[in-house]
């Protein structure tokens, strides 16, 4: 008895298993069927087979990280926005990884959707980039904050970011009531060093007494890590925090803001990076805490690379470094609260740099 | 009905629920739930390249979920799995670059030896103080999970001179195997998938073929009875850790012998070893089914990067989904109640 029931309910459960699979593939048939109407759709729409299509992949800070990757994909959407695509296959499109296991994958999926540039941001992904590149030669591919990996179908993408950084220095050292500043690091890298490099150099070439404290987080997703930092600063008495750590950074301005909201007479300030962050500063209708933003011109490299690549003159196998002179780097409006004087001594900087007259160093200093 | 029907009805029951209720979310957030789950089947099983990485996803998965299932067949919770997995995967990278000059079948079996013995080590700590000081397992363990993730954030730093990964490992220590990556349209697929087969093999062997393994699950069953017995229980406790800590270990090497080839600073821990209690747990605590468990959950971890990409679902819906499947796989419990009702009426009349 017992067995006979078994053997019904086995058949039964392959019966279903069948009926299920012949269902999946009819659907997938039809599905395939439904995007390639759309895709010889919106062909047909923009009137021209060879839109020059575009994609990345973010690293784990996520799309929305009111930095780095914000910045990238913001570029992307004007790039699209510039030649008339639109957001999906044959046009613009991001994947977010979730963690370093995914830039694989992640590479992978936009290049088999036939995006004609895919941009890996963060050098995180470099030896994801590297790899994909080996095993698709004809793909083209850039990589955002490394020079680690290089390929002839891979455009490295550099900044200067000490040259920002300083202009952020002489800000901050200028400012400073206290003659105490800070600066709140990522993880301990060479691209974290350029910051930190530009603004100890750009702080002590107005003020070479004052005293700058310094802690690098360890990452770039923990807010929690960027608010015990800035507590520890700010109760230390500097009244300047230049950060330079992503999503850790946004612990930086909730300690500033607390701090602000708490006693309207606080001197605090944070100077934010990548993006401008003013709107991460504001307090309440009248207060705002953001000093200025040390500008990293993420979107318009990746506006500048695609439209080379798209013109037929992908910059394959080399690095293009962004710096002052290029319009690369350098300071957000700061909406009233620096002073002109301060501001002149940041241009006749400024055009030194921009120059050559001052280079600035790219080494993490000692302490 | 009998208990074997249950056994596949449930897991079965329970999937289809999941799959259901998840799609009632996809729908209610406004994204096309058939869309979604095409796209989350494509991403497991829709070419030779998402077969090979969804494999490559389970394999760690397999040896996290044996750890935390040995640990549990013989009464300890052993929530510290990462912390070995990470000390494991450290050991092997380790070996793997810095020593040169052997031949592969030297090297790699090296390469793993010191994964093992790494996740065993840090295993053995906890087992130690459970045995000899009466701490529990689970505070130890934990402890144990930043302890590891510092120090080997800390060793990659210095190893590397401050970058933020170690040196890639030698052709000789590599998992990473040509045919495996041509077959399967170069995925990341590697040869840990046998290695973590032949564990599940030596699990079941340990537990059900020697005296050794008979021991430790009676220490599980009861201490008490165990001791009355004449078996010395802090010794098993002591080795059952080590043991889930060869596992655990293990599943390190895999990442840094062939997903990523080397070991890199991390901000927070990887996530496998907490998500190896959910497989053994949806395992059973049993070998064969650890694998099934690791399968599931991989498949789906795996195949849920593709919804955003194929269907355009964000993530956090994704994850959504991926945890209301698990939660109703889990919860299979109150479907084996239920259907053991069922059955009886039917057998009444």
């Amino acid at each position: 008895m017992k067995k006979r029931k078994f053997g019904l309910l086995i058949s039964s459960v392959v019966a279903t298993g069948a009926i299920l699979a012949a269902c999946g593939t009819d659907e997938e048939k039809t599905d395939s069927k439904d995007t390639s109407n759309n895709n010889t759709g919106s062909e047909t729409n923009t009137g021209s087979d060879d839109d020059f299509s575009i994609a990345m992949v973010t690293d784990v800070g996520g799309v929305d990280d009111k930095s780095f990757n914000q910045s990238a994909w913001e570029g992307v959407q004007q790039f699209g926005a510039d030649n008339g695509l639109t957001k999906g296959d044959g046009g613009f499109d991001y994947l977010q990884s979730q963690s370093d296991a995914d830039y694989n994958t992640n590479l992978n999926n936009l290049l088999r959707r036939d995006f004609d540039l895919v941009f890996g941001v963060g050098y995180m992904m470099a030896d994801a980039i590297g790899e994909i590149a080996n095993d698709n030669p004809n793909a083209m591919l850039a990589l955002i904050d490394s020079a680690d990996v290089t390929a002839s179908n891979i455009a490295n993408i550099l900044f200067k970011e000490q040259e920002g950084a300083f202009l952020a220095g002489v800000v901050a050292a200028s400012m400073s009531e206290s003659g105490k500043i800070g600066f709140v690091g990522g993880v301990d890298i060479p691209v974290i060093n350029r910051f930190h490099a530009g603004f100890v150099e750009g702080a002590e070439a107005v003020n070479p007494d004052i005293e700058i404290q310094v802690n690098y987080t360890g990452a770039f997703d923990d807010a929690s890590k960027g608010k015990i930092a800035a507590n520890s600063m700010f109760s230390s008495g500097v009244d300047i925090i230049f950060h330079a750590a992503g999503g850790t950074g946004n612990g930086v301005f909730s300690e500033a803001k607390e701090r602000k909201a708490k006693d309207k007479d606080a001197n605090v300030w944070v100077i934010g990076v990548d993006a401008d962050q003013y709107a991460e500063g504001q307090v309440d209708d009248s207060t705002n805490i953001t000093l200025t933003s040390m500008l990293k011109g993420v979107n318009s490299a990746v506006i500048d690379i695609a439209t080379k690549a798209k013109n037929g003159e992908f910059p394959g196998g080399t690095t293009t470094v962004y710096g002052l002179a290029e319009d690369g780097v350098g300071l957000a409006d700061s909406r009233g609260a620096i002073p002109q004087e301060v501001m002149d001594k940041v241009e006749e900087y400024k055009e030194k740099i921009a120059s050559g007259e001052i280079t600035v160093s790219e080494e993490k200093p000692k302490q | 009905m009998s208990n074997r029907v249950v056994n596949i009805l449930v897991p079965l029951i329970s999937v289809v629920l999941g799959l259901l209720v998840g799609g009632i979310i996809m729908v209610v957030s406004g994204y096309d739930a058939i869309d979604g789950y095409i796209a989350l089947w494509n991403g497991i099983f829709g070419d030779a390249y998402s077969i090979g990485n969804t494999i490559r996803q389970i394999t760690p998965y397999i040896l996290s979920g044996l750890a935390v299932a040995f640990a549990f067949r013989t009464g300890l919770f052993n929530i510290g799995v990462e912390g070995q997995l990470l000390m494991g995967w450290l050991a092997a990278a380790y070996v793997g670059y810095a020593i040169e000059g052997l031949p592969r079948i030297i090297h790699l079996p090296l390469a793993l030896l010191a994964a093992a013995a790494a996740g065993a080590f840090w295993a053995f700590i906890v087992g130690f103080l459970k045995a000899k000081l009466h701490v529990h397992e689970v505070i130890a363990s934990i402890m144990l999970n930043y302890t590891a993730l510092y120090l080997t954030n800390a060793a990659i730093k210095s190893l590397s001179d401050g970058s933020f990964k170690t040196p890639t490992v030698l052709e000789s220590a590599t998992l990473r195997n040509q045919w495996l990556r041509e077959i399967t349209d170069n995925s990341s697929l590697h040869l840990g998938i046998f290695v973590a087969i032949l564990m599940v093999v030596v699990m079941w062997f340990i537990l059900e073929k020697t005296t050794r393994g008979y021991e430790l699950k009676s220490v599980g069953f009861n201490k008490n009875a165990a001791e009355y017995a004449g078996m010395n229980v802090n010794r098993n406790i002591i080795l059952a850790m080590t043991i889930s800590g060869v596992f655990a270990g293990l599943g390190g090497a895999m990442e840094a012998l062939g997903t990523y080839q080397n070991a890199s600073i991390k901000a927070a821990a990887s996530g496998i070893g907490f998500d190896g209690i959910a497989v053994a747990l949806l395992g059973a605590n049993n070998p064969i089914g650890v694998f099934f468990g690791a399968s599931l959950f991989g498949s789906l971890k795996y195949g849920a990067l593709n919804m955003p990409n194929a269907a355009g679902i964000p993530e956090e819906i994704v994850s959504i989904i991926i945890a209301v499947i698990i939660l109703f796989v889990a919860s299979g419990y109150i479907l084996r109640v239920a259907l053991e009702k069922f059955g009886k009426k039917k057998e009444g009349k």
